[in-house]
């Protein structure tokens, strides 16, 4: 599995990402002035606070170049997970339902979370059981998901909420406690913990290792 | 054609959530401001521009995110 | 002397030089000065940036060691990590700024110590913070501390640097002059590791970064100029403002240019602006420099050549090139986003010009102005009268149990959790020991031999205790710090340090001053560390007088698998607990003291440096083999704090019987250095205790803490504990 980790001005946490793909399968960089995916088979838009978070988190990263590819890739079945700041570009580009908004405390908020898995069945997923547990960190100051009433109903009929804050574990007050979402289709995935931060004990959990070897075990997208 | 200047206000959708107006509304009386309240703190965006008929354009595009924000364009008049 | 000259003192004198001061320029020149080389002195020969009263105290330190790479002198020091790697770190002040706009002071100290890093070719990894405010009680100390927290914040986790530690503080006498000091550590390879020194006559001057504005011009103490007073806005002297996105974009092309091996020298640049930076880069290389200020990118119209010089504009960097290399220099700026200009080149002959368009405005010999600024020798008197107030009587009752909840609830012991959880500490996936984890941060290095060795990481600093005895005090700072080296398994390899003093023209704060140094430098030849570097804030004092005399050091250590660091909470019931060391503690000086309204010791207890450095290595040994399940070290608070941190820690609760009966008080909230809690396996104990100082005083077991000494005892469940400790959250609401 070719992982492919954008780097945008000001993204933190690309090398974390690429590390952390790089133990399931293989990973490259892909810069966001280019227009090449380089053929991966899933695209990680990274953490960090790309463009400084000037004017919205995400706003000026989701016209970046190589999003028109992304946005191309993504229309066609191709696997892109958006990690925090990844999270924020995907909702602003409409590649994701709802908003990041800043957290209840206005404050920038760096915790080990617990994360309860709603839905076991996409391809980010698989490898997990449905209910399991995640220790995952989140570090973020804009990451309380919103959408309106009618679209919030419709995900969870859906089934497109895929992640959420365990009781009592909501850092940031995201409406239902929503820590993470798929896009309809199922190969677009945001979620703003970060997984690529749990993938060792040493450093604290390796709980979020299974968010990327799920896909490794879905194979590439038909 | 000279440029315009104009003003955008973008705001927090009515509904959202606003804490950072929440934080302003308790701060002032704390000051010694009394009657305040419906506090709801956005974002002034200056610019000027060649065709001030794009300017909603901008605003849905980039400017304002209409999930979450309203936004209003105000285009100075001459003399104005 | 003439009308000009007259004129000339008095400007001068408007710029922070003395009289005499002028007159040596007058007389290196040998002519009156021009505005732009009055103001290029007038920084340069400032406190902050020649050191003229703490030169000769800064010489008698011990600056070497076998695993020294980079000694004082350059932008950071730097030790050898084995691997082929080098890890380089210093700590500097942001003090004034920050009293001033606490936000942008506390965040462009931040990012002027990333630079500091990486200017020596050092990836930045860490930065930790050291935070000195008046009581808590002030509304003015809780808004400089919210405001610089958030700044801290702001800058190190969008530039993508985790936060790893710090210390916090709340003492009267910091009501004025709060402390902000920022430390930064960062990683290379050894071989890489470059030097700011200019070279080669013909070698263009390069700036790269954000461009050049009006920003810190009057605010460094000594631009109070008088023009300044004719109403000119555009004049007025502006906050500087930092952006961690250009720093980003800056650090990564820095980086990237050096990684290429494309630059002869590399510097930040800091206070002073292009000044300092030119100036030094050019003196330490024994070259010259010229510069034309018209070619520096501005962002504000019609800046005078003076205030280009003196800016102290954020966010950008100077180098030397050869002229081969720069279109491959411009071109890997274009790719980080990063404007470039050349503005300069290298000459033989030691002078620094300065030219507008052209034109020469400013000329004078390098050494004039970086080697010839008066040091002036200190005259230290021991104060006739005690110097700080007694602090506010916070507690009344003598109850033990009382006094530990007051003392876990009370600002400088509360948990810090409030605080560091705004910091991102795990960007760059480093991070092995997180803020509250252990008593100091722990970062893996990249493994070799099957295993991943690791850096230990802790910054400590004391004033009350200093005020006390400046000797013996900063003594303490330092033994404080390798002890938390120790709890973590790591060994310390350098230390740098941030004094901050008040007005040491005064007797009395001479007096500090240099009895502090005395016990810094006693310190670290008896521990074997050398100082690898740092800083010196001076003048920090208001109409009521100085602040605590503050030494802050930070220490990086070694340990050799990361798997065994160590942590300080309680891990296992039945686990036994065992306080380690010749620990003599002393309620004089001590955090309840303080509590109880008591006025500072006339000095402090004698130390057995070599002892507690035996104690200290012990601890360090027995952590690496896997031995312990904890340690943690007894600082403020005493015995009784540091079980009640390591019960909460831990989530569990302890039984405890101490042997001392006579001064139970003592025994339970005193403080000395030496003395360490540790938890293990009862096999694993007593085999600790046939090299040191050991007694078994009890087990992790259940939800309270219970402590008997003697007719005194403490017996507190840790839901009343945890909800006195977090006591902090309410400063953040």
């Amino acid at each position: 599995m070719k992982f492919g980790v954008i780097s945008f001005p000001g993204s933190c946490d690309d090398v974390d990402a690429r590390q952390a793909c790089a133990r399931v399968g293989e990973a490259v960089a892909l810069w966001h002035a280019d227009h090449d995916l380089a053929g991966v088979d899933v695209v990680v838009i990274p953490g960090g606070f790309s463009y400084g978070d000037y004017l919205r988190a995400g706003a000026i990263a989701r016209f970046a170049p190589i999003m028109t590819e992304v946005i191309e890739f993504a229309r066609e079945g191709g696997y892109v997970m958006g990690i925090c700041n990844g999270f924020q570009v995907c909702c602003e580009a409409g590649l994701l339902p709802g908003a990041l908004l800043t957290n209840i405390e206005r404050r920038f908020v760096c915790r080990q979370v617990t994360l309860e898995l709603v839905n076991a069945s996409t391809p980010f997923t698989a490898a997990l059981a449905p209910g399991a547990r995640l220790s995952i960190p989140v570090k973020h100051t804009t990451g309380r998901y919103y959408a309106p009433p009618a679209m919030l109903a419709a995900l969870h009929d859906a089934g497109q909420v895929v992640l959420r804050y365990a009781p009592g574990q909501n850092p940031n007050g995201s409406l239902d406690d929503i820590a993470g979402v798929i896009n309809e289709r199922g190969n677009v995935f945001g979620l703003m913990p970060h997984p690529e931060h749990a993938v060792d004990a040493l450093t604290g959990s390796s709980d979020g290792l299974a968010l990327f070897s799920s896909l490794v075990a879905a194979g590439a997208p038909a | 054609m000279g440029a315009v200047k104009a003003r955008v206000l973008v705001r927090p959708k009515a509904g959202i959530l606003d804490p950072q107006g929440a934080a302003v509304a308790r701060a002032l009386p704390a000051l010694g401001f009394e009657g305040v309240s419906e506090v709801r703190v956005g974002r002034l965006i200056e610019l000027e521009v060649a065709d001030p008929a794009r300017l909603p354009e901008m605003c849905e595009r980039l400017l304002a995110n209409p999930l979450i924000e309203d936004y209003e364009v105000l285009v100075e008049r001459d003399g104005g | 002397m003439t009308a000009a000259a007259t004129a000339g003192v008095q400007r001068a004198i408007a710029l922070g030089l003395t009289a005499g001061e002028y007159e040596l320029i007058v007389a290196r020149l040998g002519r009156e000065p021009s505005e732009v080389e009055l103001a290029m002195f007038s920084l340069l020969w400032s406190e902050h940036c020649s050191y003229k009263h703490s030169k000769p105290l800064l010489r008698t330190l011990p600056t070497d060691g076998p695993r020294l790479v980079l000694g004082p002198g350059e932008n950071a020091g730097a030790v050898d990590v084995g691997g082929g790697l080098s890890v380089a770190f210093k700590v500097e002040s942001h003090n004034h700024p920050s009293a001033v706009e606490p936000f942008q002071g506390a965040a462009t100290g931040v990012g002027g110590i990333l630079r500091d890093i990486f200017a020596v070719g050092a990836r930045p990894i860490a930065i930790l913070d050291s935070l000195r405010f008046g009581e808590p009680t002030s509304e003015r100390s809780r808004y400089l501390l919210e405001r610089s927290v958030a700044g801290i914040g702001h800058y190190g986790n969008s530039i993508g640097v985790p936060t790893v530690g710090g210390e916090l503080y709340f003492e009267a006498p910091y009501e004025q002059n709060c402390l902000i000091n920022a430390m930064c550590v960062g990683l290379i390879e050894t071989s890489r590791l470059i030097r700011s020194a200019a070279s080669g006559a013909g070698n263009l001057l390069v700036l790269f970064g954000a461009a050049t504005g009006r920003d810190g011009i009057g605010g460094a103490s000594v631009l109070a100029s008088a023009e300044l007073g004719e109403g000119d806005a555009a004049k007025r002297p502006s906050v500087q403002i930092g952006d961690p996105f250009a720093e980003k974009k800056l650090m990564e092309c820095s980086l990237d240019l050096l990684e290429r091996g494309l630059l002869v020298a590399l510097q930040d640049l800091g206070a002073a602006g292009l000044t300092s930076a030119a100036c030094e880069m050019a003196s330490k290389g024994a070259v010259g420099i010229d510069i034309d200020v018209a070619r520096v990118p501005l962002r504000e119209a019609d800046m005078e050549p003076f205030e280009i010089m003196v800016s102290e504009s954020q966010e950008r960097m100077l180098c030397v090139i050869e002229p081969a290399a720069l279109d491959a220099v411009v071109a890997v700026c274009e790719h980080w986003e990063t404007a470039v200009a050349t503005i300069g080149e290298v000459t033989d002959g030691g002078l620094v010009r300065v030219f507008d368009a052209g034109r020469l405005v400013g000329e004078m010999p390098v050494s004039a102005l970086v080697d010839d600024c008066p040091v002036y020798e200190l005259d230290p008197q021991p104060p006739a009268q005690p110097l700080y107030p007694p602090p506010v009587r916070a507690i009344a009752s003598e109850d033990p149990g009382e006094a530990l909840l007051a003392l876990l609830r009370c600002p400088n012991l509360a948990d810090r959790r409030p605080l560091f959880e705004q910091y991102d500490s795990i960007v760059q996936s480093r991070t092995v020991r997180r803020p509250g984890q252990a008593d100091a941060a722990v970062l893996a290095l990249p493994e070799r031999d099957g295993c991943i060795p690791g850096i230990a990481i802790a910054i400590d600093g004391n004033g009350r205790r200093v005020a006390a005895d400046p000797y013996r005090g900063t003594i303490e700072a330092v033994l404080e710090c390798a002890a938390n080296l120790a709890c973590v398994g790591a060994e310390p390899l350098g230390l740098t340090n941030c004094l901050n003093f008040g007005n040491p023209e005064k007797p009395h704060v001479a007096w500090q001053l240099c009895e502090s140094v005395r016990g810094l430098g006693d310190a670290c030849r008896a521990l074997s560390i050398p100082v690898v570097g740092g800083n010196v804030s001076l003048y920090n004092e208001g109409a009521d007088g100085p602040i605590y005399p503050t030494p802050v050091v930070g220490l990086v250590g070694e340990l050799p698998d990361v798997s065994r660091a160590g942590r300080l909470g309680f891990a296992a019931e039945g686990d036994r607990i065992a306080l380690v060391g010749d620990f003599a503690p002393d309620i004089r000086g001590s955090e309840l003291a303080r509590l109880g309204g008591t006025e500072l010791p006339r000095a402090l207890a004698e130390i057995d440096i070599a002892a507690v450095a035996a104690t200290q290595r012990a601890i360090r040994d027995a952590v690496r083999s896997g031995a312990l399940a904890s340690a943690h070290d007894i600082a403020e608070g005493g015995l009784a704090t540091a079980l009640a941190e390591c019960c909460l820690a831990g989530g569990l609760g302890a039984e405890v019987v101490l042997a001392e009966t006579v001064k139970p008080l003592r025994a339970l909230f005193g403080e000395a250095p030496g003395g360490f809690i540790v938890t293990g396996g009862d096999g694993e104990l007593r085999a600790l205790a046939e090299h040191i100082e050991l007694h078994i005083v009890g087990s992790v077991s259940g939800n309270r803490l219970t402590i008997v000494a003697g007719e005194a005892r403490i017996e507190l469940s840790l839901e009343l504990m945890r909800e006195a400790h977090g006591s902090l959250a309410a400063l953040f609401a």
